[in-house]
């Protein structure tokens, strides 16, 4: 079989978008294993969740969208962050708990936000974006350019009421809306199937909209999705369900061991079949890239350490940075300090 | 001056604002009937993008503004009875009350929310919440209580202006009742309590739907020889602390009335800021007629004997006055 390399060229902008999609990859695996290593031996601040495993999903979806489209994300949001076109600078001096953090140390892993990218946050509240996206997506059409605006949930969100009416609302009134259902078979520390009845999709469908489930670790799989369901809302057409089917091969936070006490929701045999070099979304599509060859061992190489020293550039950055100003909480919520 | 009804009142806010920013947008529940009347014309005149009846879902309500502030747009909503805000308080507690302060102060939320409060009506325990003090506690909220036709409408017009997340409170009680609204621009700054009536003898803190009982009380202990100072206190948060503590340095006592449950509610917050900072001043100890721990009853009688009425402001202040009165 011809690959999709030969038809589309082992160099050129074709290839380069491949590149691109893979350094956004590598960027954020990177990250998170940094941001996982540091927790362990120092400690962050406060609680971090990592998608390791689940990169295909954000990439591919955000590599389908321009700066001014909207974007809603997770607790689990570091990628989708990097991936919409956050710096990974600021993001990590707001993981510090730094001034020089995008959010000036206010929000911390769970609401890396900026705005100028679109980027409307992550969201400590499981399906907390479902609505907000919503009405991003109502100020989309309203501004009638062509924006769209993509929600970023879990398996987990989609049993909370909030997911219907947010599906509803954006089908009836055609709002520009993508639902992106990151399926990583995991509600925190629950198996969801456990706790979910029929298919998620199915819900989807009811509402009357176009439903894609693709496999999450596949970054060409979910930016063909993801592509088409931009070009709906570019057209005027209205919302659609993407479901990534992945895998978080970290806890539900860094924290877990601790906090399960020996307790356990699933089989170290599990996490490690997920992790294989044939499932694992970075090492997949770098070995596709190779055979194809548009990626070999060197380029890698090279990509690959140019993301660890943005890592590394960004760790100086971070514990550089001033501690956060208290100041602010007070500006920022219209209150006087209490004399 | 042209004397209106508090509705609308409500309702000419609502025209002059939408009117002057193309970008201010309004939906909710049945807002294009206006089932409270305050939302009447809007869709006629607006159009349905600007103006949209939503499907009953108070989460999904909700979280849209915050999106659609957060992507630039005014933002009004309403929830009919404020009842209703519990079923979409993740978006209000979680998200608008936060979201400035969690990105750091990337955007602000223009969001005002409509809704009518309190009891008095026979609409039973789900519809007749003063639920107030919860929204007084998110922080980053404002939270407005106008008594009168006239601030109803010139806070209402503040409100939408400003760049602040906002809950407009409609008194339920007070929809048909007149007064004075000025003509033509009438904004009313919030934070700023109102001197309603001068009096020497005893402070009588207004918070919204309770006027009218508070003003009967003030007439009936004038009768009696007791001239009640009555301080509207029209906006909670921010609330103007210096206004009520300077009453009640120019009288030693206080009663507060609130329609909220006792517990945490903003009588609570006004006698325990009197207590820290006007202390000195008082010359006997802080009242509260508020409703009891209970949820509003249906039967006519019951509710009733759970509303606080003029009698109970009337005889919490008296006995406050006591000793002068009887020295007298």
């Amino acid at each position: 079989m011809a690959s999709e390399a030969v038809t589309k060229g082992q160099a050129g902008p074709w290839a380069d978008e491949q590149i691109e999609l893979l350094e956004r990859m590598l960027l954020i695996r990177h990250a998170e294993a940094r941001l996982a290593q540091t927790a362990k031996d120092v400690g962050l601040p406060g609680g971090v969740h990592l998608s390791i495993g689940q990169e295909a999903s954000a990439v591919g979806v955000c590599s389908c969208l321009d700066v001014d489209d909207w974007m809603t994300s997770t607790h689990r949001g570091h990628g989708h962050f990097l991936a919409k076109g956050g710096e990974v600078d600021s993001m990590f001096a707001e993981i510090w708990g730094k001034s020089s953090g995008i959010c000036k140390g206010m929000g911390g892993s769970m609401h890396v936000a900026d705005f100028s990218r679109g980027i409307i946050g992550a969201n400590g509240i499981v399906g907390g974006g479902l609505a907000i996206a919503t009405g991003a997506a109502l100020a989309a059409q309203l501004d009638g350019k062509g924006r769209a605006a993509v929600c970023f949930f879990g398996d987990g969100a989609a049993n909370q009421g909030v997911f219907m009416e947010s599906m509803n609302v954006s089908s009836i009134w055609k709002l520009p809306t993508i639902f992106v259902c990151e399926n990583n078979g995991l509600s925190e520390f629950t198996v969801s199937s456990t706790v979910t009845a029929g298919k998620l999709s199915d819900r989807a469908r009811a509402f009357g909209m176009p439903v894609e489930v693709v496999d999450g670790n596949d970054v060409r799989a979910v930016r063909s999705a993801a592509k088409a369901a931009v070009e709906r809302c570019r057209r005027g057409e209205g919302p659609s369900y993407i479901e990534t089917v992945t895998y978080r091969i970290h806890g539900h936070l860094e924290a877990e061991d601790l906090i399960l006490a020996g307790g356990s929701y699933r089989t170290a045999a599990e996490i490690d079949a997920w992790r294989a070099e044939d499932r694992d979304p970075v090492s997949r599509f770098r070995a596709l890239l190779a055979e194809e060859g548009i990626c070999g061992a060197d380029r890698f190489a090279e990509l690959d350490q140019r993301a660890k020293e943005k890592v590394d550039a960004a760790v100086t950055f971070a514990e550089a940075g001033e501690p956060a100003d208290t100041k602010l909480v007070f500006e920022l919520m219209f209150v006087e300090p209490k004399a | 001056m042209t004397r209106k009804r508090y509705t609308q009142a409500i309702n000419e806010a609502l025209h002059e604002e939408m009117g002057r920013d193309p970008k201010t947008i309004l939906f909710g529940e049945d807002v294009a009937l206006a089932v409270f009347g305050d939302t009447r014309g809007l869709l006629d005149r607006f159009g349905p993008d600007r103006v949209r009846n939503t499907p009953i879902c108070e989460a999904t309500i909700a979280g849209m503004a915050v999106g659609a502030a957060a992507a630039g747009y005014r933002v009004i909503i309403h929830m009919l009875f404020s009842n209703f805000i519990y079923t979409g308080f993740d978006a209000i507690a979680n998200q608008m009350a936060k979201l400035r302060l969690m990105t750091g102060g990337q955007i602000d939320l223009p969001i005002t929310v409509l809704a009518v409060y309190g009891g008095g009506a026979s609409q039973a325990a789900q519809h007749s919440d003063s639920n107030h003090p919860v929204l007084m506690n998110l922080g980053g909220i404002d939270v407005l209580v106008p008594a009168t036709p006239g601030d109803a409408k010139g806070m209402l017009k503040t409100a939408i202006r400003n760049n602040r997340p906002s809950f407009f409170l409609q008194a339920s009680g007070l929809g048909a009742v007149g007064g004075d609204v000025p003509d033509g621009e009438h904004l009313v700054p919030l934070g700023k309590a109102s001197v309603a009536r001068e009096g020497r003898d005893v402070t009588l803190v207004n918070v919204g739907s309770m006027i009218r009982a508070t003003q009967n009380a003030a007439k009936k202990l004038a009768e009696a020889g007791i001239e009640a100072e009555i301080v509207d206190v029209r906006s909670l948060v921010p609330l103007d602390e210096t206004t009520i503590v300077e009453s009640v340095q120019r009288t030693g006592r206080l009663v507060v009335i609130d329609e909220a449950r006792d517990m945490c509610s903003a009588a609570s917050q006004i006698a325990a800021v009197v207590a820290d900072k006007g202390f000195s001043a008082l010359r006997a100890p802080i009242r509260r007629v508020t409703v009891n721990n209970v949820s509003m009853p249906y039967a006519p009688n019951a509710e009733a004997a759970i509303f606080p009425n003029a009698d109970d402001i009337v005889r919490a202040a008296t006995a406050l006055c006591q000793p002068e009165v009887a020295a007298a």
